[in-house]
């Protein structure tokens, strides 16, 4: 049968196959130990990297609480947009995925390509919104091409509506995400980039209160981006943004803001319950929309509010700080009548300006012998050297009224980036002086608000107020009641900063002095509304120019360097319900800012007594009789105060304003 | 009646149901991947696998109730046939992904690379086992090279280098098994590591060179080339002990491993069914090439023996570098995994070749 040869081959062939199995035992037993390490092993970093593939989490945004006014009209709301983004860790190719995208919703590629470059840095598994704020066509588009373009989502992003008309711009202040500023500080410790937060105005202030806290939903996706399930029960449902009811009057506001729209001015202004310190309306203009940040502004527009040379996106109110000009007299003749230096009889004779320390002071008219009432309505700067003289050189006096009526520091209202008033002190001349020293001249000078003395809008309307509450100087507040879910709870006001004692016979004076401004001879006439006793001073700030400089300029430069007006006020004058301030730039006169305040009070009051709020009637067409106080037949109250006095010369000439 | 009833009794079952039951799982994890989620039923490659698994089981029956030996005598015309079909694919064939592999044939395209494997097993195991002489003579070694190497190239240009290099291994089992001298061996690996920096630079083409490059450090390009490796790696590990569970796999089943039931069908495997399910089907495969070899030794000439060498030496290499790779540890090579990879020539022709060592074994005691 097998031959010896066959034989030995067969023996060489058992050996060589025995070989072969050893090999591939070898082999299986290498494979069995390698899948041991892998599965067993290293198996939960491994499946930790396979859940980071296919569980994608989606940002719940909590809607932001809605903000209401003090009657519950709704002012800020929110709203979706939808926002188109990118998903890098789908993608291989961004440029490509983002050319493509170009090409399907007619956007901007280096715009896109922007956005992406500059959160590169980010987590890759983090959504970049290439375009904020799509159309519904872009959305349509690429919603239905969504197989060709994997990388890429849509998200509905829960945004703000701000009134339109850029009302209240700045109290509002508006939302973007958080940038990396932000995200250092201990507040926003809790956030991720691309969460929406408050970035000024209330938004930011309050922002705690308002963002409340994003949910997450987990959705299981195939390698294309497509949902295949949600994890229902691994989801965390967003917690609502708190609604806010502020202090502010909507009508009011409105009102403040179409005035100013009227006058043609821009400027500033704050109204304030002076009994509580509730900031009733406020505004600065010109304002910016808030809107455009909302959905996220773009570089142009950015850049151009922020070269603008009118300053839309700072606020005036808190953060321009001017000379108090005449409105400073009010201050003085507390300061005087306070620290015994003069009572409310004391007379001063003016013959249009005098000599003190040695140097000449203007008044710009002969007033003939006044007393605080008359110095008052008239706005006598010589009634007030005299004040000022007999300080000396105590400007610590001033500074220290200044500080207890609201004129120095911060007035704390609950905004970002408040800047201080300023009053000049022996503290501050040491400090900022080679000679260390302050010169009685110099108080004379700031006797009617000139010199060392620059304070902000809102630094007077709470000076208003206090005079008008007769010494409580109040934290503005914006803040009235919270939505805590069941219903409104009130937010309990801030202690006022300070209580001074003063004498009533000498707020009264002061009062007095201040309703003859409107109602008598004085510089208010245009804030006069009969039954209302609306009391008042004017006041001009001046531009921050030299003269000399300023009689070269010519057009719109010589527009823009013009005395800004000033307006303090308040009403009733026996029972003050509304104080405030109202601010026109470049105006020149205070009593053009009077109007504005005209028009708000004449609101306020109106929709107290529920009668139709006032309208603005355009120049040029006919002027409606509106007569509110006869019309519902209350009788003009008697003028208050000294009895006889008289105003003979009637309203005093032009040119003689504000000083 | 084809089968004398001598023949069913010798049938080698145990090695056949190792078969069935490798190609079923195979079945199930094509049927796992594929899944339609959006029409909620099994997709077509399922059918076509199923369908393929069918002619298979027929083929395999054909090429067991045939004499092995008057299929080796007319080997050459088989092998020329097959070298013909390699050509005419040069001519007619589907092009898919830059390369030419497929036959079209309306039904379905045929994939003749496959069956090159069977053909040169055939018509080696018939030189080698024809041959009276005792010793080998390093001019057989060349004649068997150059057997190899006609449908090496011819796939090699396809370019499919993966399938092509499983030839190698039915050429190398094959003239180990006849005596070919160690010496040869080692002088032929000096050379090729001599030459390799050379192959590297002129006969690798760029994306070959990626791909190795990829492998020794598949971070590099986590996005590219070394994504299939990295997830791979990450599909199999993520399956731990127990797996996932019949179509939970997430890696497979979304789409984030490519080709999962493809090449990486095992990897799938691996996640479903875990550290478990890959000792099973370890098993069965070393039990189907032990038992394989077990049919080698019993054949009743070095004709049969060489033959069922060639066969499960290509098989096994395949099988052994599928399954590394699969685990991300191999270089990703276009290359299928016999009897559970997706594929219908792949499983056919696998079939085709088990059926010879099934006939060899079955016919043992015959003459």
């Amino acid at each position: 049968m097998t031959s010896p040869v066959q034989h030995e081959e067969r023996h060489s062939f058992s050996v060589r196959l025995t070989v072969m199995k050893a090999a591939v035992i070898l082999v299986f037993s290498t494979l069995a130990v390698a899948f041991w390490w892998l599965q067993v092993a290293r198996h939960e970093e491994f499946a930790a990297k396979a859940d980071a593939n296919h569980i994608r989490t989606i940002t719940l945004r909590a809607p932001r609480g809605v903000l209401f006014d003090r009657d519950g009209q709704i002012m800020v709301v929110n709203q979706e947009i939808q926002n188109i983004s990118i998903l890098r860790e789908q993608t291989e190719n961004i440029d490509e995925t983002l050319a493509r995208l170009a090409e399907i919703t007619g956007a901007d590629l280096a715009t896109m390509k922007a956005a992406i470059a500059e959160r590169e840095k980010e987590p890759i598994f983090r959504p970049i919104p290439v375009i904020e704020n799509a159309t519904r066509t872009q959305v349509a588009r690429v919603k239905a091409r969504l197989i060709e373009i994997p990388a890429v989502i849509v998200q509905d992003v829960p945004t703000r509506k701000y009134p339109d008309d850029r009302l209240a711009a700045h109290l509002f202040g508006y939302v973007g995400e958080v940038n990396e500023q932000q995200l250092a500080r201990p507040e926003f410790a809790t956030l991720s980039p691309g969460d929406i937060v408050g970035h000024s105005g209330i938004e930011l202030a309050l922002n705690s209160l308002l963002m409340g806290m994003d949910g997450a939903r987990y959705v299981v996706v195939d390698s294309k981006g497509r949902e295949i399930e949600h994890l229902e029960d691994e989801e965390q449902a967003p917690v609502d943004g708190q609604r806010v009811k502020l202090t502010i009057d909507l009508d009011m506001q409105k009102a403040l803001e179409d005035a100013f729209r009227h006058y043609k001015y821009w400027g500033a202004a704050a109204f304030i319950d002076p009994n509580t310190g509730d900031v009733l309306a406020m505004t600065s203009l010109p304002a910016y929309d808030p809107n455009a940040f909302a959905v996220g502004i773009d570089q142009a527009t950015w850049t151009s509010l922020n070269k603008d040379p009118l300053l839309p996106l700072t606020n005036r109110l808190i953060q321009g700080t001017f000379p108090p000009g005449s409105t400073f007299k009010i201050l003085m003749a507390v300061i005087g009548l306070q620290e015994k230096l003069i009572t409310p009889q004391t007379r001063v004779h003016c013959s249009g300006g005098g000599v003190f320390w040695g140097r000449p002071f203007q008044c710009h008219r002969v007033h003939g012998t006044v007393d605080l009432r008359h110095a008052i309505e008239q706005s006598c700067n010589v009634y007030f050297y005299t004040i000022g003289q007999k300080l000396g050189d105590k400007i610590d006096i001033v500074h220290k009224w200044g500080e207890r009526l609201g004129l120095v520091g911060k007035t704390g209202i609950d905004l970002p980036n408040e800047v201080p008033g300023f009053i000049a002190s022996s503290e501050w001349a040491k400090k900022t002086r080679k000679d260390g020293k302050w010169y009685p001249g110099e108080t004379i000078s700031v006797a009617i608000g000139q010199g060392a003395v620059a304070v902000t809008p809102m630094n007077l309307a709470m000076f208003a107020a206090t005079i008008a509450n007769g010494g409580t100087l109040f934290k503005p507040n914006l803040l009235k009641e919270v939505f805590d879910g069941k219903e409104w709870k009130s937010i309990p006001r801030p202690e006022p900063k300070a209580k001074t004692k003063m004498d009533p016979e000498h707020v009264k004076a002061i009062r007095e002095g201040m309703w003859m401004v409107v109602n008598g001879a004085g510089t208010g006439g245009r804030a006069r509304m009969p039954g209302y006793d609306v009391a008042g001073k004017t006041g001009t700030a001046q531009a921050n120019i030299s003269l000399e400089n300023r009689a070269r300029l010519r057009g719109e430069a010589a527009r823009r360097f013009r005395d800004h007006g000033w307006w303090i006020f308040f009403a009733p004058q026996a029972k003050p319900e509304v104080a405030g301030v109202v601010f026109t730039e470049n105006s020149e006169h205070g009593y053009l800012s009077a109007p504005i305040a005209k028009h708000v009070l004449e609101t306020y009051f109106a929709k107290k007594e529920k009668r139709p709020l006032p309208k603005l009637v355009p120049e040029g067409t006919p002027t409606a009789p509106v007569a509110p106080a006869a019309a519902t037949g209350t009788a003009t109250r008697p003028a208050p105060g000294t009895g006889g006095h008289s105003t003979p010369s009637g309203r005093s000439g032009q040119g003689t304003g504000g000083r | 009646m084809i089968f004398e009833r001598r023949l069913t009794f010798h049938l080698d079952w145990a090695l056949m149901g190792a078969i069935l039951a490798l190609s079923g799982m195979g079945l199930l994890m094509i049927y796992s991947t594929t899944y339609d989620l959006g029409a909620n039923r099994a997709g077509t490659e399922f059918w076509r696998q199923l369908q393929a698994l069918v002619l298979g089981v027929a083929l395999m029956a054909l090429c067991m109730s045939i004499d092995y030996r008057s299929l080796t005598q007319r080997s050459l015309f088989i092998y020329g046939g097959v070298i013909l079909l390699l050509v005419a694919v040069f001519f007619f064939g589907a092009q898919r992904g830059g390369a030419r592999r497929w036959l079209p044939l309306g039904v379905f395209n045929l994939q003749p690379s496959e069956f090159a494997r069977v053909a040169i097993a055939l018509v080696l195991a018939m030189y080698f086992g024809e041959n009276r002489r005792g010793a080998r003579t390093p001019s057989d070694l060349l004649v068997g090279a150059a057997f190899t190497l006609v449908p090496f190239l011819l796939i090699a240009r396809q370019p499919d280098l993966g399938t092509a290099v499983t030839l190698l291994p039915v050429y190398l089992g094959i003239v180990y098994l006849a005596g070919l001298r160690m010496r040869l061996l080692a002088v032929a690996a000096v050379i090729a590591v001599l030459l390799s920096p050379l192959a590297w630079n002129y006969a690798l083409k760029p994306y070959q060179r990626e791909r190795i490059q990829t492998f020794l450090d598949p971070e590099r390009e986590p996005r590219g080339a070394g994504y299939q490796q990295i997830q791979a790696r990450v599909t199999v590990g993520s399956g731990g002990l127990t797996g996932k569970g019949f179509g939970e796999g997430t890696q497979g089943g979304y789409g984030f491993l490519p080709v999962a039931h493809n090449d990486f069908v095992f990897s799938v495997l691996a996640e479903e069914h875990g550290f478990l399910g890959v000792l099973v089907a370890l098993g069965l495969y070393l039990f189907v090439i032990l038992r394989s070899l077990d049919a080698a030794r019993l054949a009743k000439d070095k004709v049969g023996t060489y033959l069922v060498v060639g066969i499960v030496s290509g098989f096994a290499f395949q099988v052994m570098y599928n399954i590394t790779m699969s685990a991300g540890l191999a270089p990703v090579k276009g290359l299928t995994l016999p009897l559970m990879s997706y594929g219908g020539s792949s499983l056919i022709a696998t079939f085709a070749a088990f059926g010879l060592i099934l006939n060899v074994r079955m016919r043992r005691f015959t003459n």
